[in-house]
């Protein structure tokens, strides 16, 4: 452990500021990137700069897109490593007082609920580490999600896309075409928009849940019907960070039953009864028995209404004074991310731009643009996605 | 309770909407596209204009102007007035013919179609029978001579458009009353000419394509005579004291003939081909007019020689020794003469002539034939149109000094005043003085006055003596030389060298202008990257225009320009006559066009925007303050040259024949008889081909991202006095916004007034905002503390705006294609939004900030945004709510040049073109409106005031139009007698039937 050296002067990309929190503590070091080492050294180095030795922990980081995540084995840790850019910034419970429902998407903004933590980490009457440890559906981040099942005929879909500003791409194209409806004047063809090519790798393509040639009927709750191709182009784009697209699937086979007779009351017609009918679909429901029991109603979007997007999910919008802090807008005040920044540890901060910088200036500060800290997101909606798609 | 006293507030804000705003397409300015005819009523002084599209637009004095809409979307090929009456007739290129009436109502006449009419033939006849090819107005006023190319005449009375037929002069009947050898063995062919004899209305003559003519006896039912001409005929005119007749036809030849005597067969009295010796084009219409002393005014149009000239647009006007060729730049459409005199039989005082592209009046009383300037119909389209820009409200001093430089310009223009006096203008005076200024692509800029209804040039500016080019601009004006057949004269509208599509160097071409009102300060920027500020001044001065380079790469590495080059500069001073003449020159490096212009005189700071960056330049010292590099360096595209979107298609295109040359090549050279080969590569490139055209049109759907191309561009630069870093003390700030979604601010610092032209103006950043959406910025404005738009630099100090309010916090308003955002200052935190996108899927394309007065009360009104979408749709956006007020269609979405072109004014008015020709004005707010207002009536005795009234209200419009429906179903002409068709349109009501307002309000 002797390796881990504090060595604040140090900005090479090569070196990881971390920022350990614990209770209303924070502590600073710096890992080396290329060398992070093994999980359980990180665990006995976070127990030694906070001087804890003895009390058992659980560890968890903000990654880029503001969730937190846990640390609790060699690959999360490395991960939580490679992506922290510049700062990680860690969040240490006590693991008798963790609060795990805290962990997952958009954990750190989400009002807090006592949520019953069905399944535990790590158990505490077990102090000989198993030797894989299997990480919770909720320390996954979903990537989309079938809602509103419940109210939508059962030949439609409606898909949620979570872009989280990861590098794989939407990855589909649309085009026009015309669609055959039932009117009271019989069959009718009208215009409609289809999906027309997928990318492969792309997030579309890989959830499964979207397939060329099925029909756009809405774009994040608006019918498309009357929009031109170059319209529904633009809703989409300018919904892409939550996108919600409802289709009507080109293959009907693999559309959601709904469970007959309302057996279980509320529970049955919430979406997380939902399930395919065909097991050999490309996606599988995973839900844990605590939370299908509980929890569900809350968790998926019912009768989602456009005004509800209309919340600030997109208000990251970055803006960088004049001294070089960039600040995600709408978070500027919210104590649970912005960090007060310790005088001493200012030169990680590689964003200060020279005083009174005339024309240069500012170059330096451009860069900072294109690799934000964007900080967390704010998301007002919030669905742990019975079903996910991983 | 309180719901319904939220109801109560709403329906008192749905009726302050209603108060503000409104929306009318109230009038077109310009010359129309496509005039297809022409057509003037002496007894009315208006003249009448169809278009290809089916329009017919009629103009009198300045001001009066009607226009109106065929619902056949077909040519208006003739227009004709009924004599001394309001009615007119139109042919269209289907044969159906259209009666149009000016009919008063409050006080204001309304041009409206109230009958339509078909010619039918005995059943089993060709087309050709009924198909009309000349078309008399009988000067009875009842009665229509339809020449047909089946050589018939019919005969139709109107209004009612009732067929007589017991009268129709068929083809036999003709045949049978002429000598053998004339009408028997050939056919006469179809009818060219109907003619009306000037002194016997009973007289009719009767040209027939093939040459022979016949004068035709209405109440006997005979030919009284006939002219054996054997050319092709063209056209045909009766003199005035009837005794001549005189013909031109396709070989360049005019007859005159002697039909004054009993002989039943004329005489022709002389023969000629003006231009002769060599063959000649046909003189498609020939006019002569007497004189009270003196010779006759001849005037024919065509007849040049077809080898040498074939190509020119000629009117030659002969009178006494004086023989001209009015040498137009574009096709001759029609024309005809205005005469003097209470009855408009005097002396012929000017010719009208309509060519393709203008409208030219001919003063023929003064020396030298010169033109007069038209206060209408003008050629916006010289020079095509690369932007706009509209001031409101010019202080009276900049508009006398304006028009003064102007009126320097004009000098060879008549002094006549316009020779078109119909109708009275109605619309009160313009409240305010405004201009229009529209850049062009030869590098001119033309000043409007946009006050009133009409558009009437004040001034032209030309860039281009700044800078060298290819041509010397003197090059064009050589006139003919001495002695030169035919006596060429080269005839131009309005402006000087007025049409004339080709402009020498594109790089001239003006992007972005700005005006300062109060201080007469103007800077103009063009597509080679050039930025010139000029000031007005009354003397003409000689200077050197300085040039500054404003690098905007800044270093970046990489890069590789691949478009046009810098403009060369002038070096030796030049003379520049009285009016804006440029002090200074900013020139981008690399010169790519300039994309955003803004001009603040209080500052003395011009700021400008490229592809590639931003830079801020002080005029009064004449260097740079700032040069920002916004470029991103991945950006392949904005790093090579000019905006290319549609290289790939043709590319592939052109690779894919190349491909295929090459293996054909190869085949021969190495004789391999392979057939099998070739063919591959045919069906390839087939299957390519195949490809491109049946590949759906797709769109990918991806978010923004920072590497897209051209984020970096600048789409809009704005000055504001407001508190950037603290909100205790204001400061001046430079704002720009790119393409992106980035949205810089620099604080300015100014040394004081008495230190201006010494200290150093100088910018600091102070914050850069990237909207997560990455949408353009379009738009980015100050609010004050009340909400309100700063006001403009200069106007509070000429006391004509309030001082914004400095206590409150001010706000920032950041417009994307995307959305409406509005933040807090100094620090930028979200207040509220308007998303527009991510609802209807349209984007912004224009805005612009307006003051809406309201119609209830002078003291009430709001600012607003203007937004012009993508789909053409208008918005209005509250300011500092930004809620969505009211929405209108307005320009078809695929109308992609006329949405560009869209420009606001500040008080809820906008014009867009409707062609490159034309300006549509609209208007948004409820208050401020300017349309035509005019009243046309008959001097003498008006048939048609024995119709009944019109009803006093819309409420029988229902029933009328369904009559209408009804009658144009069964394809057969109803005249509206009893139910005159009157909808009070506030704008045009195209879709509601052939109708079109002129009424505005009441």
């Amino acid at each position: 452990m002797n390796k881990h050296h504090r060595v604040p002067s140090n900005r090479t990309l090569s070196s990881v500021e971390v920022k350990s929190k614990f209770g209303a503590e924070f502590r600073r070091f710096s890992l080396d990137r290329s060398k992070p080492g093994r999980f359980d050294e990180f665990y006995g180095l976070l127990q030694h700069v906070h001087r804890i030795p003895n009390v058992d922990l659980l560890v968890g980081y903000a990654d880029v897109h503001g969730d937190l995540l846990p640390i609790n084995n060699n690959d999360n840790y490395h991960k939580a490593i490679s992506v922290a850019s510049p700062l990680l910034r860690l969040f240490l419970q006590r693991k008798e007082e963790a609060d795990y429902s805290a962990f997952g998407t958009d954990s750190l903004t989400r009002p807090k609920k006592t949520v019953l933590a069905a399944v535990l980490l790590r158990p505490d009457a077990n102090r000989k580490k198993p030797p894989v440890i299997i990480s919770l559906p909720r320390d996954f981040r979903p990537v989309s999600s079938i809602i509103d099942v419940d109210i939508l005929p059962e030949t439609h879909r409606r898909v949620r896309l979570y872009k989280h500003g990861q590098e794989k791409p939407l990855g589909f194209y649309i085009r026009d075409g015309s669609s055959v409806r039932v009117t009271p004047q019989g069959l009718e063809k009208v215009p409609g928009i289809f999906i027309s090519r997928m990318v492969p790798g792309g997030l579309a393509e890989s959830t499964g849940l979207l397939a060329v040639n099925d029909e756009v009927l809405e774009v994040n709750g608006i019918e498309v019907q009357g929009k031109s191709l170059d319209q529904v182009t633009d809703m989409m784009i300018a919904n892409s960070h939550n996108l919600i697209v409802t289709v009507k699937p080109a293959n009907q086979r693999n559309n959601i039953i709904r469970s007959s007779g309302g057996g279980g009351g509320g529970g049955a017609a919430s979406g997380s009864s939902g399930r395919s009918s065909d097991s050999g679909a490309s996606f599988y429901g995973y839900f844990t028995p605590g939370a299908a029991i509980a929890t569900t109603p809350a968790h998926i979007i019912q009768n989602f209404h456009p005004e509800e997007l209309e919340s600030d999910e997109d208000d990251e919008d970055l803006v960088i004074e004049a001294d070089g802090e960039a600040l995600p807008i709408p978070r500027a005040a919210s104590a649970s991310c912005s960090m007060p920044s310790l005088p001493r540890y200012e030169p990680h901060l590689n964003l200060r731009s020279t005083a009174n910088g005339a024309l240069a200036s500012s170059t330096g500060s451009l860069s900072t643009v294109s690799t934000p800290d964007r900080g967390l997101e704010g998301r007002s909606l919030e669905e742990d996605g019975t079903l996910i798609t991983l | 309770m309180k719901r319904f006293r939220r109801h109560g507030q709403e329906s008192q804000r749905e009726r302050i909407k209603q108060e503000l705003y409104g929306f009318n397409k109230t009038v077109e300015h310009g010359f129309p596209h496509q005039p297809s005819a022409l057509g003037f009523s002496p007894s009315l002084q208006l003249l009448a204009i169809g278009t290809r599209s089916g329009a017919i637009k009629l103009y009198g004095g300045p001001g009066v102007e009607f226009m109106g809409l065929h619902d056949e979307n077909a040519a208006v090929t003739q227009v004709h007035f009924l004599p001394h009456q309001v009615e007119l007739v139109t042919l269209l290129d289907d044969n159906s013919l259209h009666m149009w009436t000016l009919r008063a109502h409050h006080g204001v006449s309304e041009l409206l179609e109230i009958g339509r009419f078909t010619l039918t033939g005995p059943p089993g006849a060709p087309p050709s029978v009924t198909r009309v090819t000349a078309v008399l107005a009988h000067s009875s006023g009842d009665l229509l001579l339809l020449g047909t190319e089946g050589g018939h005449v019919f005969i139709v009375k109107v209004p009612g458009f009732r067929e007589l037929e017991e009268r129709n002069i068929s083809l036999e009947k003709v045949t049978n009353s002429v000598p053998e050898e004339y009408g028997g063995r050939r056919s006469l062919e179809h009818v060219e000419s109907l003619q009306e004899n000037p002194v016997n209305p009973r007289q009719v003559l009767i040209g027939y394509g093939r040459g022979l003519m016949v004068v035709w006896d209405l109440d006997s039912q005979s030919a009284v005579k006939h002219i054996p001409a054997t050319q092709q005929l063209e056209s045909v005119w009766w003199t005035e004291d009837g005794g001549h007749v005189l013909s031109s036809h396709s070989d360049g030849s005019y007859c005159r003939w002697k039909v004054a005597g009993d002989d039943p067969q004329s005489e022709q009295e002389k023969s000629e081909v003006p231009y002769g010796h060599f063959p000649c084009k046909a003189i498609s219409k020939i006019i002569q007019l007497p004189t009270e002393q003196g010779p006759p005014f001849l005037f024919l149009s065509g007849g040049m020689p077809r080898a040498s000239y074939g190509d020119r647009h000629c009117i030659s006007v002969i009178h006494s020794k004086t023989h001209v060729a009015l040498d137009f730049t574009s096709r001759i459409i029609d024309f005809f003469v205005i005469r003097d005199g209470p009855d408009h039989t005097g002396e012929p005082s000017a010719l009208v002539v309509l060519v393709e592209e203008e409208l030219v009046v001919i003063d023929l009383q003064t020396e030298g034939w010169p033109v007069i300037q038209t206060p209408y119909l003008v050629p916006l389209h010289c020079s095509a149109i690369t932007c706009s820009h509209h001031v409101s409200a010019i202080p009276l001093k900049l508009w006398e000094r304006v028009l003064s430089a102007g009126a320097l310009q004009n000098t060879h223009y008549s002094k006549k005043p316009w020779p078109m006096t119909g109708g009275q203008n109605l619309a009160p005076d313009p409240p305010q003085r405004d201009l229009l200024l529209t850049g062009h692509e030869d590098g001119t800029v033309r000043f409007w006055d946009a006050s009133g209804v009409c558009l009437y040039p004040m001034y032209k500016l030309s860039t281009a003596g700044v800078f060298l080019t290819d041509s010397d601009p003197n090059d064009n004006l050589n006139q003919g030389t001495e002695g030169e057949w035919p006596p060429f004269r080269k005839v131009q509208g309005v402006g000087v060298g007025c049409f004339d599509p080709y402009s020498d160097d594109p790089r001239l071409g003006i992007q972005k202008i700005h005006l300062c009102k109060y201080s007469g300060y103007l800077t103009v920027a063009g597509t080679a990257g050039q930025i010139l500020v000029l000031e007005l001044n009354d003397e003409a001065a000689e200077q050197t225009v300085e040039a500054t380079v404003a690098d905007l790469l800044q270093g970046q590495e990489g890069f590789r320009w691949k478009g046009h080059t810098r403009l060369e500069v002038r070096e030796e001073p030049v003379t520049f006559p009285p009016g804006f003449q440029p002090f200074a020159l900013v020139q981008c490096q690399p010169p790519a066009v300039v994309t955003a212009l803004t001009l603040h005189s209080e500052w003395k700071l011009v700021t400008f925007g490229t592809s590639h960056g931003f830079g801020l330049y002080d005029y009064q010292q004449k260097n740079n303050v700032l040069v920002r590099c916004t470029l991103n360096p991945s950006d392949q595209l904005a790093m090579e040259g000019p905006l290319s979107r549609v290289k790939s298609i043709k590319k592939s295109l052109r690779q894919s024949f190349r491909r295929i040359r090459r293996s054909r090549v190869s085949l021969r050279k190495h004789h391999v008889n392979n057939a099998a080969k070739l063919q591959q590569a045919n069906a390839r490139l087939e299957a390519e081909l195949a490809e491109m055209e049946l590949a759906p049109v797709q769109r990918k759907i991806e978010p923004r991202s920072p590497d897209d191309s051209f984020t970096g561009l600048v789409r809009t630069l704005y000055f504001a006095d407001t508190f950037l870093s603290d909100s205790s003390h204001n400061t001046p700030s430079l704002w720009a916004g790119t393409n992106g979604g980035s949205v810089f601010a620099y604080q300015l610092r100014l040394p004081p007034v008495e230190r201006r032209g010494e200290d150093p103006v100088t910018a600091h950043p102070a914050k850069e905002i990237q909207l997560m959406h990455r949408a353009p910025v379009v738009g980015i404005l100050v609010l004050d503390g009340h909400g309100s738009p700063l006001p403009e630099p200069l106007e509070v100090a000429h006391d004509l705006a309030r001082s914004p309010d400095m206590q409150g916090s001010h706000s920032l308003l950041v417009i994307s294609e995307e959305q409406f955002k509005v933040f807090t200052l100094p620090k930028v935190s979200a207040k509220m939004k308007l998303k527009l996108t991510a609802i209807d899927g349209s984007r912004v394309r224009r805005v612009g900030v307006a003051w809406f007065g309201s119609t209830r009360t002078d003291d009430y009104g709001e600012s607003g945004l203007t937004v012009l979408t993508n789909q053409g749709d208008l918005h209005v956006v509250s300011l500092p709510g930004v809620k969505l007020q009211v929405q209108y269609p307005c320009i078809r979405r695929e109308d992609v040049s006329g949405i560009a072109s869209c420009v606001f004014t500040k008080h809820g008015q906008g014009f867009y073109l409707i062609s490159p020709s034309e300006f549509e004005r609209f208007s948004l707010s409820a208050r401020c409106v300017v349309e035509p207002r005019s009243l046309v009536e008959v001097s003498s005795q008006t048939p048609s005031s024995t119709l009944p009234r019109a009803p006093p209200d819309g409420a029988s419009v229902e029933p009328v139009l369904q009559e209408i429906q009804k009658s144009l179903e069964v394809d057969q002409t109803v005249l509206c007698r009893d139910s005159i068709v009157c909808v009070f349109a506030t704008g045009r009501s195209w879709r509601m039937g052939r109708v079109l307002s002129l009424e505005g309000r009441c």
